[in-house]
């Protein structure tokens, strides 16, 4: 069962260019944090796939263990991990993050 | 709770020839907010650099000694160009 999900997760991940797993969506953030997230990818006008942790307590669960990381939301770019809110907003302030979103996969 | 003398003794362990700098959010001892500066994290994205510093604190981490940590990495690099 929880391989099922952890599987899941990674096809999903895999077909995203731009990725944010969340508390709720886009529209109706359930989380500041995840808003936060949201408002930073809308910026720069690239449209990206959303999932609702909240809608699947094994997604919710999953998603930890697949990035190996303790908190949502998380931002996976091209099927890499990106990083959280806070990573987001640094590499946002940086400007690291434009060059990220244009990149195109190498396939 | 944790002092920010053993924050930073920690990380310069983990991490030697790191810069560090430890603000206690609350004045309780478990809530950071904590800068460092380190030639490692060099070549390594911001994932990676926060895993490094989250898996030197594991510790205090794990048993709650550090309740909330809140990290803001770079190279020596990016932290000069920071305050230029």
């Amino acid at each position: 069962m929880a391989e099922d999900v952890l599987a899941k997760i990674d096809e999903k991940v895999k077909q995203s260019k731009v990725l944010l797993y969340m508390k709720g969506n886009p529209s109706a953030p359930q989380c500041g944090f995840s808003a936060h997230t949201v408002e930073i990818l809308q910026s720069y006008g690239v449209p990206f796939d959303t999932v609702d942790v909240l809608a699947d307590p094994a997604v919710r669960d999953g998603i930890k263990r697949y990035s190996n990381w303790p908190t949502i939301p998380q931002v996976y770019i091209n099927g890499k991990f990106v990083g959280g809110c806070d990573i987001v907003h640094e590499l946002h302030e940086r400007g690291d993050l434009a060059p990220m979103l244009k990149e195109t996969p190498g396939k | 709770m944790i002092t920010p003398d053993e924050i930073t003794s920690t990380l310069e362990k983990a991490l030697p020839g790191c810069n560090v700098n430890a603000r206690d959010l609350t004045g309780g001892g478990d809530h950071w907010q904590v800068i460092i500066v380190s030639s490692q994290f060099e070549g390594k994205s911001l994932v990676e650099q926060q895993r490094m510093v989250n898996e030197a604190l594991k510790e205090a981490l794990d048993t709650q000694r550090i309740h909330a940590l809140g990290l803001k990495t770079y190279t020596p690099e990016q932290w000069e160009r920071l305050g230029s």
